[in-house]
């Protein structure tokens, strides 16, 4: 219907107004800027979380089980007190009897003991645990290794520490056969672990900051009376619902929970963690889609506003054109092009804003402004453009020609 | 057949109080290759019937045949390809694009009949040389006089090459001098074999027409052929 000429003369009108009224034009584009900024921030931070989501659920190992006297989300806390501790000695029998299991390895943890190499200290948390914990952990030492049987059923002092732990107490100096001082006892540095990094700004999930020692050498040193968790990772390939039904089942027992009563710990999931970020990505979401409707709503009522504007301006030019044989769809098109231009100049800006501040998240947040999202932000722009653009291109196509000639 | 048939042609403005007939039952016949000059008072529907005339606007009542076809059966689309093929307006107050060039606005009517670049190039070239501004074709409007700014309009409306070619006072915003070297402009396109159909005020121009319609309140008060033209001295 319309001809390559139809385009090209509706882009050089458009780029005209726009050129003739300059200021106008990129003041009306406001909204769609915001629009356009909202969007792809929006995205850059999704898109950040996504990948930091991933680099943590690697971190923990996928299709382990946390059982512990808390419950890490949801669940009443108030309740969760009353329970009783959870002991190694329950860990072993559990270990025992779940066949199901590739390994089940006690944990048990006290917060915020400071370490020291000379003159320097940290402070971090101190776990006991046993050698299956890199089997659960999905971690390995970057340097050195973990403690092994022996050591860990002799208790030996030894340990192995997160790599923000080495960073601080070592700098550059090599940790690996050096003694560090946790409390007032020392032990022997056998293993760092990888880098981890951090979840959502917490280092709750990492390794980076914690030492690890052998489970006998810590309730020796850091006392028995503690709830202890128990990692549990089940065998490749089997049935993920019955594996947990079944140590459930046999946990229960070991409790000795009466048939028919409330589980007296907590199986936790790093689906916990997917729930966050869940939450936190619908958050930024509704969010961001409601800033964006309202300022691509505004903007586009503002681009119409400035469309009835332009062809109220042109009305004599409407009546020229249809005097030397435009047909009143060559009209419709020009004023559609008209406003899509403005939109997507908008569109561009937009971009051109949002793309330094990506760089900023880009510092807390590793990520980086997707194509797809300049592909959709452009596509926005034209969208919101066209439909903002057809009512008062209309208005222009269906004049009398008589009347704009008239028009002063 | 002549080149447009008009038959009792009624052109009626509702204004509410009042009707306005601006056209109250005109009849006429113009052949090819005439030069008409259409006189009267302000108000008595010179304009009105240029535009019918020029198919920007449909009668109330009556009838007009353009080279035999009636227009009162075509449609919008149909109506803008006669405006854009047969048709070359010339307004009193020029009506060019402000920034766009000469040569852009000469093109405007090819680019509607969907002519290609290098063809519609040329072909505006050529009549913007003809009409006398072969040096002035990137000058936008504000650069050029108003004799010059008419002279764009002029080529812009022999451009497609139109049966007839419809001027309403072209020299209207003019000074008497340059009005007179754009009606001599008239005369010469007339002797080329273009039709020519002018409104003005002044018999002095008038005067260089073969045929001298009058209006009044509507009605043609009288329709007469000038028998001997006044010819302008050779420039
Ligand atoms: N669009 C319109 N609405 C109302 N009245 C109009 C309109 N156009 C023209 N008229 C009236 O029709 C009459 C003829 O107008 P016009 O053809 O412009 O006269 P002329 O060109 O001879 O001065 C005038 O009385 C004018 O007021
Ligand atoms: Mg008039």
């Amino acid at each position: 219907m319309f001809r390559f000429h139809d385009y090209k003369e509706g882009m050089r009108i458009a780029l005209n107004a726009i050129g003739a009224n300059k200021l106008r034009s990129v003041l009306t584009t406001l909204g769609i800027v915001i629009g356009i900024v909202v969007v792809t921030l929006m995205a850059t931070v999704i898109e950040g979380l996504g990948t930091a989501l991933d680099k943590s659920i690697s971190s923990l190992g996928t299709d382990v089980y946390y059982l512990s006297k808390w419950d890490w989300f949801g669940g009443e806390w108030w309740k969760a007190r009353n329970r009783k501790d959870i002991t190694v000695r329950q860990a072993e029998q559990l270990r025992d009897r779940l066949k199901l299991a590739e390994a089940v390895v006690p944990v048990t943890n006290t917060w915020q003991r400071t370490m020291k190499y000379r003159n320097r200290s940290v402070k971090g948390n101190v776990n006991g645990t046993v050698p299956e914990y890199e089997i659960t952990s999905g971690v390995v030492p970057g340097i050195g290794r973990f403690f092994n049987e022996y050591e860990a059923n002799a208790g030996r002092p030894v340990c192995v520490i997160g790599f923000d732990v080495a960073k601080n107490l070592f700098e550059r100096e090599d940790p690996i056969g050096k003694s560090i001082k946790i409390g007032s006892y020392n032990y022997r540095v056998i293993g760092v672990f990888e880098k981890e990094g951090d979840f959502l700004g917490t280092t709750m999930f990492s390794t980076d900051t914690q030492a690890f020692i052998p489970l006998e050498n810590f309730l020796k040193v850091f006392g028995s009376n503690r709830s202890i968790d128990i990692h549990v990772k089940m065998h490749e390939g089997v049935d993920k619902e019955e594996a947990k039904e079944e140590m459930i089942g046999i946990f229960r027992s070991i409790r000795a929970v009466p048939p028919g009563e409330e589980h007296d710990f907590g199986v936790n999931t790093q689906d916990f963690l997917k729930e966050v970020f869940e939450g936190v990505v619908g958050t930024i979401g509704v969010v961001g889609f409601l800033i964006t409707s309202l300022s691509l709503l505004v903007g586009g009522v503002g681009i119409m506003n400035i469309m009835f504007v332009s062809v109220k301006e042109r009305t004599k030019e409407i009546g020229t054109r249809k005097a030397l044989g435009a047909k009143s769809r060559t009209i419709l098109l020009q004023f559609l092009i008209e406003a899509a231009t403005i939109c997507v100049i908008g569109g561009i800006i937009g971009l051109a804003v949002s793309f330094p501040l990506s760089l900023i998240i880009n510092e807390v947040l590793p990520s980086s402004m997707p194509l797809w999202v300049v592909v959709l932000s452009l596509s926005i722009s034209i969208a919101v453009g066209l439909i903002s653009g057809i009512v008062p291109a209309y208005t222009a196509a269906r004049m009398n020609p008589v009347d704009a000639l008239r028009y002063e | 057949m002549p080149l447009i048939h008009i038959k009792d042609v009624v052109k009626t403005y509702d204004m509410g109080a009042e009707l306005v007939h601006a056209l109250a039952g005109v009849s006429l016949d113009i052949e090819a290759n005439e030069y008409v000059a259409i006189m009267g008072p302000s108000g008595s529907g010179k304009s009105t019937l240029m535009n019918v005339i020029g198919c920007l606007d449909t009668p109330t009542s009556g009838l007009y045949d353009f080279e035999g076809e009636n227009v009162g059966e075509l449609d919008d689309n149909q109506l803008a390809e006669i405006r854009n093929k047969k048709i070359g307006f010339v307004f009193q107050t020029f009506n060019l694009l402000p920034r766009s060039t000469a040569l852009h606005n000469v093109e405007l009517p090819l680019i509607y009949a969907g002519f290609g670049t290098q063809q519609r190039k040329e072909r505006a070239e050529n009549v913007l040389s003809d009409v006398g501004l072969g040096d002035r074709m990137t000058h936008k409007p504000n650069e050029l006089s108003g004799g010059q700014r008419q002279r764009v309009a002029i080529a812009r409306a022999l451009v497609n090459d139109p049966s007839i070619i419809l001027a309403d006072e072209p020299t209207g915003n003019l000074d008497s001098k340059t009005g007179i070297e754009i009606m001599q402009l008239f005369v010469e396109l007339h002797r080329k074999g273009n039709t020519i159909i002018l409104v003005t005020h002044e018999e002095e121009i008038a005067a260089h027409a073969h045929r001298v319609i009058r209006l009044f309140d509507g009605k043609i008060a009288s329709d007469e052929t000038v028998e001997n033209p006044l010819v302008y001295e050779d420039r």
